[in-house]
């Protein structure tokens, strides 16, 4: 077994109005792994999804899921794969309980009571089984689209922007069903525009910038790398200005004059001992020390910056 | 094959139909005894027979004919046109579903929609008058093969239509007419020479006329002909279909 479920090679997108989506996509998702498509809106993250899903057609290159081309393999590959659209598209006749009950039989599996239970359970849709979907609020008819796509029991979920527009609580609750799903196997692709999602959640991220994966790399490298640590000196005295020594770009001094920071990569050799001495030799006395980490954020906007 | 996905969409759809049975099922069923009392009892009085059989009598396939044909056309269009209108489309471009099951599910679902109501229209007509059928497996096969055509013929106007006035203008527009100048109330043998040769580009023609021979064993057309005519009708539809679907043409991006 291959340790890539999905592999992407060489793939074009261009819309029928001429505009390039995706160009010269390469990517590989491994199995088992979370995944975090980042990019702004408008950066193709759907239109990619869409390709391997069947949605959209490719322009050219390929796509397997599972060793199973998407066209010519396309009911092996479908059959791997769970999506949750970025849109709320349900049928809104339909109840909860037969909504995923329809979604199962789509995939060509037999009925399973167990599963369904299972599903509306794990998604605490339980009590609203019987409900139209019309009735159901935004949060929970995002949580029907999610169990939709369970009932494949699928290899691969992607679940696009799952939490655009969604409350706190059930964000949360909706990362607990992430890591749940990672537990059993299950590979996750997730697209999103906010930072901290991809951060505290995935194991590798892709950037793509319009329509171009400028970016694929594990998420701990990726803080690593381009990710900065900040120490904090808090001063024991105002201090005027910045001493002479100091080199301008990694010290800068607040507006207060109370507190001192110290910007480092965190795999260089960080001369946090030169300058906890040199301070300490000039007659600065300093109360506390603290650290912070640079956020994905900050790396996203450089790496932004930087293309244009 | 995806049996089971076929099978879920056909029943989906067969509920669909059923979730508003005043609509579907009650409103065919009163149009027709409308007709039926205006044209079968109090004008068809009137009229005598036409080759032995009542007016009343005559004017039943061709209203069950139209029925037949509405509905199929109207429940397949707009069976696969919601699912694009309301974006539920990407549950079946994403299953491991072909076109052709795809294609089946609603068309099968349509035309047995179709079926029922024209079934029931011939129910309510033994309420006017009795009605023998002749040939009842060849009616049957006549009406059934109409309703799948016209089932497939809504799914390309439903795949095409991208607004509901689209969606809408088909029925109003040919269907209606169509089936009024299809010889409903008249054979077409009655009509001036030219106008006969016209209605014989009307596909709808060979339809009424078909069934009317499997009921009554009279006719202006061959049935053979009428059969062959059906089938030419489905081929095309069927093409026209399948290379909608090959090229993703408004289903797709
Ligand atoms: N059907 C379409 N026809 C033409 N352009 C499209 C279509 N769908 C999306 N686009 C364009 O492609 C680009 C990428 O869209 P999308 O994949 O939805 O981005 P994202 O999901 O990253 O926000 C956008 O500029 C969008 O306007
Ligand atoms: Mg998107």
């Amino acid at each position: 077994m291959s340790k890539d479920i999905i592999v992407i090679e060489e793939l074009d997108k261009v819309y029928d109005n001429d505009f390039k989506a995706l160009s010269k996509i390469n990517l590989s998702i491994r199995r088992g792994e979370i995944f975090a498509l980042l990019g702004a809106n408008g950066a193709g993250k759907t239109t990619l999804i869409g390709v391997v899903c069947g949605l959209v057609n490719a322009t050219s290159g390929t796509v397997t899921v599972g060793g199973y081309d998407h066209v010519k393999n396309y009911r092996s590959a479908r059959s791997l794969i769970g999506l949750v659209p970025q849109e709320l598209y349900l049928d809104p006749f339909l109840n909860v309980m037969e909504t995923l009950a329809i979604a199962r039989g789509f995939y060509g599996k037999k009925p399973d009571k167990k599963l369904l239970e299972q599903v509306l359970r794990d998604l605490s849709l339980w009590e609203k089984k019987d409900d139209k979907v019309q009735q159901l609020s935004g949060g929970m008819k995002r949580r029907v689209l999610i169990g939709k796509a369970l009932m494949n029991e699928p290899e691969v979920l992607f679940l696009d922007e799952p939490t655009a527009g969604v409350d706190v609580d059930l964000r949360r609750g909706m990362w607990e069903l992430v890591s749940k799903l990672k537990e059993r196997g299950t590979t996750i692709i997730l697209t999103t525009h906010y930072i901290e999602e991809a951060q505290d959640m995935a194991d590798r991220i892709g950037v793509i910038i319009d329509g171009q994966i400028s970016l694929v790399e594990e998420k701990e490298t990726l803080m690593k790398q381009f990710g900065g640590k900040n120490l904090k000196i808090h001063l024991a005295e105002k201090l005027q200005k910045l001493p002479r020594w100091c080199d301008e770009g990694n010290l800068t001094l607040s507006e207060d004059g109370m507190t001192l920071t110290y910007t480092y990569k965190a795999s260089e050799s960080t001369g946090i001992t030169a300058l906890l001495t040199q301070l300490k030799e000039e007659g600065i006395n300093m109360v506390d020390l603290s650290t912070e980490e640079t956020s994905l954020e900050e790396i996203f906007v450089n790496l932004t910056h930087n293309d244009s | 094959m995806n049996i089971i996905g076929l099978k879920t969409l056909y029943l989906k759809e067969m509920s669909r139909t059923f979730r508003v049975p005043g609509q579907t099922l009650l409103s065919p069923v009163l149009t027709t005894a409308l007709y039926f009392i205006v044209f079968g009892s109090a004008v068809g009085t009137q009229l005598g027979s036409i080759d032995g059989v009542s007016y009343a009598q005559y004017i039943v396939p061709g209203l069950i004919m139209m029925a037949l044909l509405t509905n199929a056309l109207s429940a397949a269009s707009s069976g696969i046109y919601f699912p694009k209108f309301i974006g539920t489309k990407y549950e079946l471009l994403s299953a491991p579903l072909s076109y052709l099951e795809i294609t089946l599910g609603f068309a099968l679902a349509s035309a047995s929609r179709a079926m029922i109501i024209s079934v029931i229209i011939y129910l309510v007509s033994l309420f006017f008058t009795p009605i023998p059928i002749e040939h009842p497996l060849l009616a049957l096969l006549f009406a059934s093969l109409t309703a799948f055509a016209f089932s497939l013929f809504g799914l390309v106007i439903g795949i095409w239509a991208d607004s509901f006035e689209k969606l809408s203008i088909f029925p109003v527009l040919i269907i209606t007419p169509l089936s009024f100048l299809g010889g409903i109330f008249y054979s077409i043998d009655i009509l001036p020479p030219l106008w006969q040769k016209l209605s014989l580009i009307n596909p709808i023609v060979y339809m009424i006329s078909g069934l009317r021979w499997s009921f009554f064993g009279i006719t202006d057309i061959n049935p053979l002909i009428s059969f062959g005519m059906i089938c030419i009708f489905t081929v095309a539809c069927s093409l026209v279909l399948s290379w909608m679907f090959r090229t993703g043409y408004r289903i797709k991006s």
